[in-house]
């Protein structure tokens, strides 16, 4: 196991919980495959009745954002609040927000 | 189907789950990555789990005040009613494995049926909840034994090797003794040749995708249903047993 290239791959895995609407990220773990991932997945992040449905992704196909780029990103943003649906009343009957 | 009968084959459903589950918890802080540790460990617990509920439902059928602990802590090996198979050591990886596979596939055919058809209403109770545990422990086990077969060439012969050892303790699986012949025409327990045809084309049809070659049938090891078994059982029940034994008051 000493070259990197007999490592297995990395995967992020989210979780949607029981009472969760979307799935949350939980973790990363390494495995061969996908299937060996959401077994792995299923050990490691579902042990405590966590989760009702599991997502695993390779952290490879992800692409983040740069911490340099935090400024031009999200700066912007910071003095718009008139985005923000704080103005509103909302109905008894719109659940989940 | 006699009352003794009907209480030694609940107990041994309860021996094969506990002591595969006390050679799989050996895997705890030795698995080879951190994630499969875990999941040795899980599986361990699923068997423990299934052991104390068919242990207590074995005592309320032996009525004599043998409680849970006491048949896990004070019998001996002699007294032990497992299949060979479960208490083979565990070896390197593939021979974890390849252990678990078969018996999986075994466990998995035999509490489907114990789940829909037995005549004894708490062992369908046990066995409903045991189906899900075990119905992951096959595919788990399954998909392993395919990676290391359909693997590298050094994967491939070690597990190869495993398979070749191992068989020999697979034909005990389906040999009925009195008390296996006595349940299965009470209705209580599967009539274990219906269980070899299934089991055989599960197996056979794992060993084929892992490239792995299947053994011929040949002489098989027997006994462990009769007490009679190998020399690692009484290793293993020693170190499972030592601290009941030594302080029988310890309570933890």
């Amino acid at each position: 196991m000493s070259e990197s290239k007999q490592e297995w791959p990395l995967w992020e895995v989210f979780i949607r919980s029981r009472q969760g609407l979307g799935h949350k990220h939980a973790g990363s773990l390494h495995a061969a495959d996908a299937q060996m991932a959401m077994q792995n997945a299923r050990d490691v992040y579902t042990r405590r009745q966590e989760g009702v449905s599991i997502w695993v992704v390779p952290a490879e196909a992800i692409t983040a954002s740069s911490p340099d780029d935090k400024d031009v990103l999200f700066d912007p943003a910071n003095d718009k609040v008139y985005r923000h649906p704080t103005f509103y009343k909302l109905p008894d009957e719109v659940n989940n927000m | 189907m006699t009352d003794a009968q009907h209480f030694a084959a609940v107990l041994r459903l309860g021996d094969d789950a506990l002591v595969l589950g006390q050679r799989l918890s050996a895997w705890c802080g030795h698995g080879p990555i951190l994630e499969e540790d875990i999941a040795l460990s899980n599986i361990a617990l699923d068997l423990i789990g299934q052991a104390r509920n068919l242990f207590t439902l074995a005592s309320k059928l032996e009525n004599q005040g043998r409680d849970e602990d006491a048949l896990a802590y004070f019998r001996s090996d002699l007294e032990f009613q497992n299949h060979l198979l479960v208490e083979q050591p565990n070896g390197h990886f593939g021979d974890t494995v390849v252990r678990q596979m078969f018996f999986s596939a075994f466990a998995l055919d035999r509490y489907t049926f114990l789940a829909r058809q037995t005549a004894n209403a708490d062992v369908a109770g046990i066995a409903a909840k045991a189906v899900k545990e075990l119905h992951y422990h096959w595919e788990h086990a399954a998909q392993w034994v395919i990676r290391l077969g359909d693997g590298t060439p050094e994967s491939h012969q070690k597990v190869q090797d495993s398979v070749d050892h191992l068989w020999a303790y697979t034909g005990e699986l389906f040999m009925p003794d009195d008390v296996d012949t006595a349940c299965a025409e009470a209705g209580l327990m599967p009539d274990l040749h219906e269980l070899q045809g299934t089991w055989r084309d599960k197996v056979v049809a794992c060993l084929e995708r892992a490239t792995l070659r299947v053994p011929e049938e040949g002489w098989s090891h027997r006994g462990g249903k009769q007490g009679v078994h190998s020399e690692h059982l009484s290793y293993m029940l020693a170190e499972m047993q030592v601290l009941p034994r030594t302080y029988p008051d310890a309570t933890w």
